[in-house]
């Protein structure tokens, strides 16, 4: 452990007593502060969301948000099953989208288990493409905090760019607010230069009040991005849920003067629904959000049907399934 | 130049068959008026002329009512109520199919978003038939009193902010009863009405049992005044609901009206401010702010009164103005010149009285009744602004301390039709729709309509309610009451 990321890890601490405005951190000021942030009404919320689904994206608007999708993609396999072969499958695809078409803008990420990312990491080479990490005990976050550790340091140190960690979500549901902020501080400290995503799993935290209240916990404890889902939990991603993580990042921002990424993971496979969730950032945290530094998706097969709405543009047909490489 | 700029997206007018001239649908059919002059339609956000419409007379309405009376005592009267629902299943189902054509002709004429009109008054038109198609039969169980009776021929005059669906809320319930209609639509949004004239026929209705008439006050007054007219409804201002219950008074035409409002929403510092903001934008932009229940009031405590101000005003910069057409517009045309020298006036009003005007400094198109999303703040219940409907996109924002003094300042008004209210309390929220004389209080959310549920004010938002049994209540008349 370098002094500089303890020093990092102190000074979250720290900026955490300053906004609570604590001398000590504590389970009990963490819970007043969490719980004293605004309800959210969830008739609302939903009925919000409906209503940016409804905007139309059409010509120049949707070429330029097809690009911008396909460039916030979290090429993803996380799967019993990977091989290296699969993996180094991934990587070429996220190298060559689309062979028929060199213009194609690459993915900002593939993202894997802990044991591909040296495969991930040789594959990639220095394209620019991250190689992304789950890690802690991806997705349960069963275990113990050194095996989390660990489990973190090992990816970082086989050349993962990127690590996202699970937050534990029976300490969060039973109120133990200041062991899921000391989880998320400590990993983030084994992370060195590493970002760090981290993932609620909204789907097992259910409603919009908890997923408002583990946004700004996530944050607060020094996270470079909130991440919705391990894409393991039903429901993953929804178009509410990330509209919350969107307002708390917005006004995360208002607050402290720095910007954290929002990714929505699990279930977003139609380039509709991309551009649904492309306009909640643009009418939600706003335009300085539309880049992969500050929004991605966590996806798969999300971006094939990107290439083949591309497709579909450039040429003026529709293609097909057997347009597009399956990796 | 915004980095994810959204292309223009206009839904495309060619499923609207405009004509250069529209008749009056008398018994059936389209037949031109007895001598009046015609008057020229206009889409407010381009005043492109549409079509001419003719100015029904006296002599007109006359015939209308007379055509209606035929249809009541020949068919529609003692046709048992399974065979009217019929009918009028059958008017819903073309509404649906051609839900298209009503939504762009809406937008055309009125100005109002396509987004709106697709899906907002053309389905909740749809929905009104559907629902009173299911009471037709069923009447003696809506527990109206014994043995219920339609009137016989109703008026009804209905404004220009939801054309078609103040239609919808005047004719399903009084054909659903067993009453025939004689109907005038606002001067500035006939052709939704004659476009319903057209799908009466497509449906087969028998001739005479829904007559539409175009025209001007002159004409709402000669049905108003028209001995034959058993019952009136209407939609629309105070002061023409005032003139109506005088020329009716001491006559035996009963009256539904549904007036003007001033309601208060009102935001207390533990609601769901992100929510809250979106129900305050909802509240008093939809449609232009030209909804009689609009939020026009907003009533904020005052610990929050900052914080929701700052978020009000971010939201509100996303508001997309222009083309009522482009489906991406959230806030369209204002109806007519003269609504927007009133909501000028109002607002010149407000600013020499001494409260901040903001708006939102977004572009306005060059030809067409345009204006800004505005916020006047440091309001006081002594302005005009806090006192009159201005009836446009215009908020007057107000605060208060404690729940005593928002229901005092909510209920100081002669107007009575809707409030909101948005707490996280739910025994709040009963205590205040108990103290709020409005006849409709929405908790956490606005602007929420549905045929089954009972519309309606107090004091001088009119009498009389309109959906739900309660609305059914008002087409008929029992064994008790005669």
């Amino acid at each position: 452990m370098t002094t500089s990321t303890t020093a990092a890890a102190a000074d979250v601490s720290a900026r955490a007593r300053d906004l609570l405005g604590v001398s000590r951190l504590s389970n009990a000021a963490l819970s007043s502060w969490l719980h004293g942030l605004p309800g959210v009404d969830q008739v609302g919320c939903e009925a919000r969301a409906a209503a940016l689904g409804t905007r139309s994206i059409k010509t120049s608007a949707k070429a330029w948000a097809i690009d911008a999708a396909i460039s916030m993609i979290d090429l993803t396999t996380l799967e019993g099953a990977d091989t290296v072969g699969k993996v180094r499958s991934l990587c070429a695809k996220a190298l060559v989208p689309d062979p028929s078409e060199p213009a194609t803008p690459r993915p900002a990420a593939v993202c894997v288990y802990g044991d591909m990312v040296a495969t991930a990491r040789e594959a990639l080479g220095s394209s620019g493409i991250h190689v992304a990490a789950v890690a802690t005990a991806f997705p349960s976050g069963r275990a113990m905090m050194d095996v989390k550790l660990a489990d973190t340091a090992d990816a970082v140190a086989a050349g993962a760019d990127e690590i996202d960690m699970v937050i534990d979500r029976g300490a969060f549901l039973s109120g133990r607010y200041l062991q899921v902020f000391e989880e998320i501080a400590r990993v983030k400290e084994a992370c060195g230069s590493a970002h760090l995503k981290v993932i609620m799993e909204t789907g097992e935290l259910v409603t919009y009040d908890n997923v408002r209240r583990a946004s700004w916990l996530s944050m607060l404890a020094g996270a470079d991005f909130i991440k919705t889902s391990t894409g393991k939990v039903a429901p993953a991603a929804t178009l509410p849920v990330t509209l919350i993580m969107l307002e708390a990042v917005r006004d995360w921002r208002d607050l402290t003067g720095e910007m954290v990424g929002v990714k929505p993971a699990g279930g977003i496979r139609t380039s509709k629904d991309a551009l649904k969730y492309l306009v909640t950032v643009n009418e939600t945290a706003g335009e300085d959000w539309l880049t992969p530094e500050w929004f991605r998706f966590g996806a798969s097969s999300l971006l094939n049907d990107l290439l083949l709405q591309r497709q579909k543009l450039r040429t003026g047909a529709y293609s097909g399934p057997d347009y597009v490489t399956i990796d | 130049m915004a980095k994810f700029e959204y292309a223009p997206a206009p839904e495309s007018r060619a499923i609207v068959d405009l004509q250069p001239s529209y008749g009056l649908f008398i018994g059936g059919e389209f037949v031109p008026g007895q001598g009046g002059a015609g008057f020229k339609t206009v889409s407010p956000a381009t005043e492109e002329v549409l079509a001419e419409v003719t100015d029904a007379t006296a002599a007109d309405v006359d015939a209308a009512v007379a055509a209606a009376r035929a249809a009541y005592e020949q068919v529609w009267g003692r046709m048992p109520g399974g065979d009217r629902g019929k009918y009028l299943f059958r008017i819903a189902r073309i509404l649906q199919e051609r839900a298209r054509e009503f939504a762009v002709l809406e937008s055309l004429d009125n100005g109002k978003p396509i987004r709106e009109s697709r899906d907002v008054d053309v389905p909740l038109a749809a929905a009104h038939f559907f629902y009173h198609a299911g009471w037709a039969d069923k009447l003696q169980y809506a527990s109206l009193g014994p043995d219920p009776r339609p009137h016989g021929v109703v008026g009804q005059v209905i404004p220009w902010n939801f054309p078609l669906l103040m239609l919808a809320w005047k004719i399903a319930p009084a054909l659903a009863t067993g009453n025939t209609v004689v109907l005038k639509p606002a001067e500035t949004t006939p052709l939704t009405a004659l476009l319903f004239a057209q799908v009466c026929q497509q449906a087969d209705l028998p001739p005479g049992v829904v007559n539409i008439v175009t025209g001007a006050g002159a004409t709402g007054q000669a049905i108003v005044d028209h001995p034959g007219v058993d019952k009136l409804a209407f939609t629309g201002s105070t002061a023409v609901g005032k003139m109506i219950a005088r020329s009716i008074a001491g006559t035996r035409k009963h009256a539904t009206l549904e007036l003007g409002g001033k309601a208060a929403n009102i935001v207390f510092d533990d609601a769901p401010i992100d929510q809250a903001v979106e129900g305050i934008v909802n509240g008093i932009f939809f449609n232009q702010g030209h909804v009689c229940c609009a939020g026009s009031r907003l009533l904020v405590q005052e610990s929050v009164a900052e914080e929701v101000e700052k978020r009000l005003k971010r939201r509100l910069a996303t508001l997309r103005v222009g083309d009522p057409l482009d489906k991406n517009t959230d806030v369209g045309a204002i109806n007519s010149r003269a609504q927007l020298e009133r909501i000028t006036a109002l607002t010149a009003a407000g600013e020499a009285e001494g409260a901040q005007r903001w708006d939102t400094g977004c572009e306005l198109p060059a030809k067409g009744f345009w204006f800004r999303p505005t916020v006047f703040t440091g309001v006081s219940q002594t302005h005009r602004i806090a006192q009159e409907e201005i009836f446009g996109p215009v908020l007057s924002v107000l605060t208060f301390r404690t729940p005593q003094e928002a229901v005092a300042k909510a209920n100081n008004t002669p107007y009575g039709l809707s409030a909101g209210v948005w707490t996280e309390k739910g025994s709040r929220i009963l205590w205040m729709a108990d103290q709020l004389r409005a006849g409709v209080v929405w908790a956490n959310t606005f602007n929420k309509f549905d045929p089954t549920s009972p519309f309606g004010g107090y004091k001088e938002s009119g009498y009389g309610r309109e959906g739900g049994r309660h609305g059914l209540a008002a087409y008929v008349t029992t064994g008790e009451s005669q």
